[in-house]
């Protein structure tokens, strides 16, 4: 599951879990439009919850909600950084 | 030399860019009075809006370009943004100036739209919208430093409440005092452009926001796993109980209404062919088009509500694994609903459908699900065929039978759409994703244009066809003439001059192909004059089997009853031929537009008659057997 980073991917984090997006060649599957809507490394995400029936997943990042399947969740990958029940960090990639 | 009077300077031509969600749609109705003139893009079906700034002495004309995420373009509608802005869409001339709109709450991502729009150097206006919202979740963004930081006017705006419009419609008169940027932020790089988004979005304010907690409060019950579901299917047992609650007496009001005034026209006015062109040719027409408005409409209505709140994102949110298991995505069940008023707009829809070969199954497969066109069809039918007796409570047989007919189509989509995934459009897996935007109103005003939209749309597209249609038909069937005996009841004279004329000729030849489905020429020229539309038979086995009055639904069915060729068996055939077959010009024509040939639509034409036919025939020798 984490690799040598510390990396794992989106799909399989916990929900409730928050990460941040990071730099690795997984990545590089990642599809343009998933670039485009902001799902670059450094932003923070926090998965939300998965749809009734188990797939796709909803997450939460730069201050709005995204839907996406597991199979693409899968190509992000992310370093988990604690679980929240109340902070929402939608703040975009911090250095 | 004559001095020509100086024609009227052009009107500036402003285009609105900006994502879906982002309050684009109620600024352009804010801007306009709402007051739209909706057309196509040159070329493609993209649908264009343009409206005139009200309250400005300069003549401005405003578009509503579609929605878009990305100027690296996804979808058909999204082309159309990238291509307009290039100056490439041909037939539409490159904006004068640009009003870009981003929802102050997501601003960390639409900045990122917004380098890329500033890449086409076209005069630019940044406002942003739903401030209220912003100032109430996390305090006041520094617009005036965004601006000095973009380079380019940045205007706050609460669109439904009109805060901010007047000085945004003053600066729209003028993009020639407008402020340009001197350098550009990046944008190629997704990951220079967000570098640089949060940057910006660090120093204007824009704060680790609280999330909107009314949607939290919403999406905790309406995406909960068991409530989740059990509303999503509440809200589509509602949505279709619409149909038969609120539209079906409306439908009949129609119906009556016309019926009434073909007996006037006939009372009234002297008989001959032009009183019968009016009465069977135009108001028979004019009345198969109009009957479709009530279903249109409600339907309509709820769609546009349900997306406008925000809850179809959700409802395609929840079905998206369902629709995975025949190879669609979520998006698609948008379509199909649509697909339940009319496959025309269901089709239309298919346009924010990411992947091409997402859209096209769900093209192919959307006319088979239960349309309003196989609603008066299927009325009669069971009406005249499937006695009236209760099963259990207040579930009667009738009901039942209209339901499985629902179902069936339903079925038959979804199993066609696997078939199809499976063979001629096997490839990638479809992927899925899309914003879940936050829970909101929209005003009344907005949802009545937009209902108003997609039934003059309707209108438009199949009206008139529907209408050429019934013209058509009459002409074939009230020529060639034969004289007929003047001392003959008015529905034998009509039965006669039916029999010589050429759509019987039609029904003839077709007939020992339809005969195995327990059809005979009769039925037979109903179904080819449901070519053109599918409710189209209803008025032509009226006129076939001699009913005085064309509308009389009574009456037709009384007679349909007495026939000794058509029974239960011939009637559950007919039925099972209308859930399959392709019988619709308008859906043919606008499948072609939309996939760009008429490859597609012929392939769905020759499936659907296939399966209609077998299903018919299958159908008609097992109920002969069991009856």
């Amino acid at each position: 599951m984490t690799d040598r980073n510390g990396c794992i991917s989106l799909s399989e984090l916990p929900v409730g879990s928050q990460a941040r997006l990071c730099d690795h060649e997984r990545s590089e599957a990642l599809s343009e439009r998933l670039q485009d809507l902001g799902l670059v490394p450094g932003t923070d995400v926090k998965v939300i919850r998965r749809a009734p029936l188990g797939d796709p997943l909803e997450v939460e990042l730069r201050g709005y909600r995204l839907c996406l399947r597991r199979s693409e969740a899968d190509a992000v990958c992310a370093t988990a950084n604690g679980h929240s029940t109340n902070g929402h960090s939608t703040n975009g990639r911090s250095r | 030399m004559t001095v020509a009077a100086a024609a009227p300077p052009a009107p500036l031509r402003v285009a609105l860019v900006g994502s879906p969600n982002s309050g684009k749609t109620t600024l352009f109705n804010a801007l306009t009075g709402a007051r739209a003139k909706t057309a196509n893009f040159p070329g493609v079906t993209v649908e264009r809006r343009e409206g005139r700034l009200t309250g400005t002495p300069r003549r401005v004309a405003v578009l509503d370009l579609p929605g878009t995420y990305s100027m690296r373009a996804e979808t058909p509608d999204e082309k159309v943004v990238d291509d307009v802005l290039n100056g490439q869409l041909a037939g539409e001339e490159l904006p004068d100036a640009l009003l870009l709109v981003v929802d102050g709450t997501t601003l960390r991502r639409s900045l990122g739209l917004v380098t890329q729009v500033l890449q086409r150097r076209i005069p630019t206006v940044l406002v942003v919208t739903m401030i209220d919202e912003v100032r109430a979740r996390s305090g006041e963004l520094d617009l005036d430093l965004l601006g000095r930081i973009l380079g380019i006017p940045v205007l706050g705006v609460v669109g439904h409440r009109g805060i901010g419009l007047e000085e945004l419609s003053c600066a729209l008169e003028r993009p020639e005092g407008w402020s340009r940027p001197s350098i550009l932020p990046p944008s190629d790089d997704p990951d220079d452009r967000f570098a640089w988004v949060d940057a910006v979005a660090d120093r204007i304010g824009v704060t680790n926001a609280t999330r909107d907690r009314r949607t939290d409060r919403f999406d905790r019950v309406l995406l909960h796993p068991v409530w989740g579901i059990a509303i999503f299917a509440l809200t589509m047992v509602f949505l279709f109980q619409s149909i038969f609650t609120w539209a079906v007496p409306a439908m009949d009001a129609i119906e009556m209404g016309f019926g009434a005034l073909a007996r006037g026209s006939r009372a009234t006015l002297p008989p001959g062919i032009l009183t019968d062109l009016w009465t069977d040719g135009i108001l028979a027409g004019v009345g198969s088009v109009l009957i479709f408005i009530p279903q249109i409409a409600i339907l309509f209505t709820l769609i546009h509500f349900l997306e406008d709140v925000g809850y179809m994102a959700r409802a395609a949110f929840v079905v998206d694994r369902v629709m995975g298991w025949v190879g669609l995505q979520g998006r698609c069940f948008v379509s199909l609903l649509s697909s339940y008023a009319c496959a025309i707009p269901g089709i239309m829809a298919t346009r924010t459908i990411p992947s091409t070969r997402d859209r096209v199954a769900t093209i192919l497969v959307a006319p088979f699900m239960t349309c309003s066109a196989r609603l008066p069809v299927y009325t009669l039918l069971i009406a005249a065929f499937i006695p009236a007796q209760s099963l259990f409570g207040p579930v009667g047989l009738q009901g039942l039978v209209m339901l499985g007919l629902y179902v069936l189509g339903a079925l038959t989509a979804f199993g066609s759409a696997w078939l199809l995934n499976s063979t001629l459009l096997r490839g990638t897996p479809s992927s899925f994703h899309m914003e879940l935007p936050p829970y909101r109103l929209p005003t009344l005003k907005l949802l009545a244009a937009q209902v108003w939209g997609s039934v003059s749309a309707f209108l438009r597209r199949a009206g008139t066809i529907i209408l050429a249609a019934s013209l058509i038909l009459w002409v074939l069937l009230a020529f060639p003439r034969t004289p007929v005996d003047p001392g003959l009841d008015p529905a034998a004279q009509a039965q006669a001059q039916l029999e010589g004329s050429a759509a019987a000729r039609v029904g003839r030849a077709i007939e020992p192909a339809i005969e195995p489905l327990g059809f005979d020429w009769r039925i037979g020229v109903g179904l080819v004059a449901a070519l053109a539309a599918r409710e189209v038979i209803v008025t032509t086995l009226a006129q076939i089997y001699a009913v005085a009055d064309p509308d009389d639904f009574d009456g037709l069915r009384a007679e349909l009853l007495s026939d000794p060729a058509f029974g239960v068996a011939t009637a559950l055939s007919l039925l099972v031929f209308f859930v399959f077959a392709l019988q619709c010009t308008s859906t043919i024509v606008v499948m072609a537009r939309e996939t760009g040939s008429w490859r597609w639509p012929a392939f769905a034409f020759a499936y659907m008659l296939a399966l209609a036919y077998t299903a018919s025939f299958v159908t008609f020798q097992t109920a002969r057997w069991i009856l």
